[in-house]
């Protein structure tokens, strides 16, 4: 299984070794025209549209006059990066990826630490806790909008009915509020994944090494912050890493709860509305690049300084 | 966790002797608190759940007023969904997208993950980490393109417009799930294969393919849901009933009237949609967290 591989103490699959080295040719051979099609799809699906953007980008199309355009080097992106609106939306996105991934790394411990133990009705858990996951991501969003609707939502009724704060705001309608909601929808969708992860990772680590700690008389807790916690890094990183990526990328839930408004414009959200809305084929193409950019600099930074596995399990493929 | 049949026999003989300890140790020091956390946990799973049903059921002054428990429940914001042809439409395009892009996906999935899993190749750390950094690209970056492609080329507004880009994150999720599942076929059988004289993509086809049956599934449900939930391509690159996928006929479905309150409607939309997918959940269970675990890629 692919993350014991992320795992620490997993000898490399030795390959038997077949001398033959025409065979060895032969097998490149076939090994290339098996990934082939694969690849030539995703550079025709991925690679030449970025490419494509990238040259959009560095025009300005007009809006009342099809296919009139003219060079503007990196305009664009000066305006983009000059803009309040970019660095809104950028400010927005990484306040909601960090927001949700933390709570979804800390719910996804304690879940995957819930079912780990032995008790009746694990299996029920389980299949509880994954139901979230298979809900669309929009309907992740209209969920949470029939819950904090007002005078018809489930967590405003409750709220007003204790008289406590929060009864009779309209959640949506403002910032602070609007991005609680946004981030309980995907906490809601997206802690199973985490869990998952960070529960198999957890079934690695041998009943041994608790034993030795018991005897040795740690406390639960000590346990748990010098044994646990440090085996479990590599798998709460991953779960981390794919979680932020995905955070980053953001657009379903405040399409769906707020259209945007309220501040909660998230990066791709802004260039969908340039692009989709405003018709402004080049200011679009520009932040959606800049999107690009961001994604790939924070994936970069995560691998380099803290998917020391990730790099491991990358040599150990050669 | 291995939903490898070969592999099978050897886990569970593995796990036996532990399990019975672990069983032991946690039974008999399962604090009470640990229960609060059960309950605090399956509630805010559930919970949502019931809302959106229960909001589905209820229409005029019982859905503005938020009972918690519908005092008249009706079924009639489900027969305003199903008589929306554009509902429909949203539906049957779902599913021939879904469909379309799945099996195409998974066809060049099982050859590449082959060659990436089993095969001597060059540079293939480096094409393994291509394919996982295409799984991590924001949409945006591929739909803002399409969409000035596709208005050129005349596939705006289309299913295969549709199908096309999703296979960019379609395939990589495949590829990265199936490497792994490929891996975990013990090489023996191969091995006996190529004594009998078999060439590589003999043994890939009457050894592997049958035994990566298992994985397949897999894979084919996590690329489906994967599917099936996209939705900025789908809103980027389509504008009419015509080629519209569910996602987006409910992110602007708007009722019946401007004077009824939506939610009601929109709600009964979801819990059609959603019922099919709590199923596949229910069924594949074992299945969807082996797979998301196995290619420990988001699905």
């Amino acid at each position: 299984m692919a993350l014991k591989t992320l795992l620490p103490g997993r000898s490399p699959s030795v390959a038997p070794a077949r001398p033959v080295s025409g065979r060895d040719r032969a097998e490149r051979k076939l090994a290339f025209r098996m990934t082939a099609p694969s690849l030539v799809i995703m550079a025709l699906v991925a690679a030449v549209p970025i490419g494509y953007a990238i040259w959009l980008s560095l025009n300005q199309y007009s809006v009342r006059t099809a296919g009139l355009s003219r060079f503007v080097g990196l305009d664009n992106y000066v305006a983009a990066l000059t803009s309040n609106e970019w660095w809104a939306a950028f400010g927005q996105t990484f306040l909601f990826a960090g927001l949700s991934v933390s709570l979804e790394l800390i719910l996804g411990t304690a879940m995957a630490l819930l079912l780990n133990l032995a008790f009746k009705g694990r299996a029920v858990l389980r299949t509880v806790v994954l139901l979230p996951y298979a809900i669309i991501t929009v309907v992740s969003a209209i969920t949470w909008q029939t819950m904090f609707q007002p005078n018809m939502g489930l967590v405003t009724n409750v709220l007003s009915t204790l008289g406590l704060p929060g009864g009779d705001v309209v959640w949506l309608g403002e910032h602070g509020y609007a991005m609680a909601v946004i981030v309980m929808a995907d906490v809601w969708k997206t802690t199973p994944f985490a869990a998952l992860i960070i529960l198999a990772g957890l079934q690695v680590i041998s009943a041994e090494t608790y034993e030795a700690a018991e005897l040795d008389g740690a406390s639960k807790w000590q346990t748990f912050v010098n044994i646990t916690l440090p085996l479990l890094r590599p798998a709460i990183v991953l779960a981390a890493i794919f979680r932020t990526m995905d955070a980053l990328r953001v657009f379903d839930l405040p399409f769906v709860l707020t259209r945007g408004a309220n501040g909660t414009e998230s990066m791709s959200m802004l260039a969908y509305t340039q692009l989709r809305e405003n018709r402004l084929v080049g200011e679009g193409s520009a932040l959606s690049i800049l999107t690009f950019l961001t994604v790939m600099v924070v994936s970069v930074i995560y691998v380099r300084f803290a998917g020391g596995n990730i790099r491991d399990v990358a040599k150990e493929e050669q | 966790m291995s939903t490898l049949t070969a592999e099978r026999p050897t886990a569970e003989v593995a796990s036996r002797p532990k399990a019975p300890k672990r069983r032991l140790r946690g039974e008999s020091k399962l604090h009470p608190m640990v229960w609060v956390f059960v309950i605090a946990v399956m509630g805010f799973s559930l919970i949502p759940f019931y809302w959106l049903v229960n909001t589905s059921l209820k229409k005029g002054a019982s859905l503005s007023q938020g009972e918690l428990f519908p005092s008249q429940p009706t079924l009639e914001n489900y027969l305003v969904v199903f008589q929306n042809p554009e509902f429909l439409l949203a539906l049957r395009n779902s599913v021939i997208i879904a469909v379309v892009t799945t099996t195409v996906a998974l066809v060049f999935a099982s050859f590449a993950a082959y060659a990436l899993a089993r095969l001597k190749m060059r540079r293939k750390a480096m094409i393994l980490t291509l394919i996982l950094s295409v799984t991590t690209f924001p949409a945006i970056a591929i739909a803002a393109p399409m969409f000035s492609i596709w208005r050129e080329i005349g596939l705006y507004d289309t299913l295969l417009g549709l199908i096309i880009p999703k296979l960019t994150f379609a395939l990589p999720l495949a590829i990265y799930t199936l490497t792994s599942f490929f891996k975990e076929i013990p090489r023996e059988l191969e091995e006996s294969a190529y004594m009998d004289g078999a060439t590589p993509f003999v043994a890939f086809r009457k050894v592997i393919l049958p035994l990566a049956v298992p994985g397949l599934a897999t894979t084919a449900i996590l690329v489906f849901i994967s599917v099936w939930n996209e939705f900025l391509l789908a809103v980027t690159l389509t504008t009419s009933p015509e080629a519209r996928p569910v996602p987006v006929a409910i992110a602007f479905f708007s009722g019946t009237s401007e004077f009824e309150q939506p939610l009601g409607t929109i709600s009964a939309a979801s819990v059609i949609i959603t019922i099919p997918l709590v199923i596949l959940v229910l069924l594949c269970q074992k299945r969807i967290v082996s797979g998301m675990t196995a290619g420990a890629v988001k699905g």
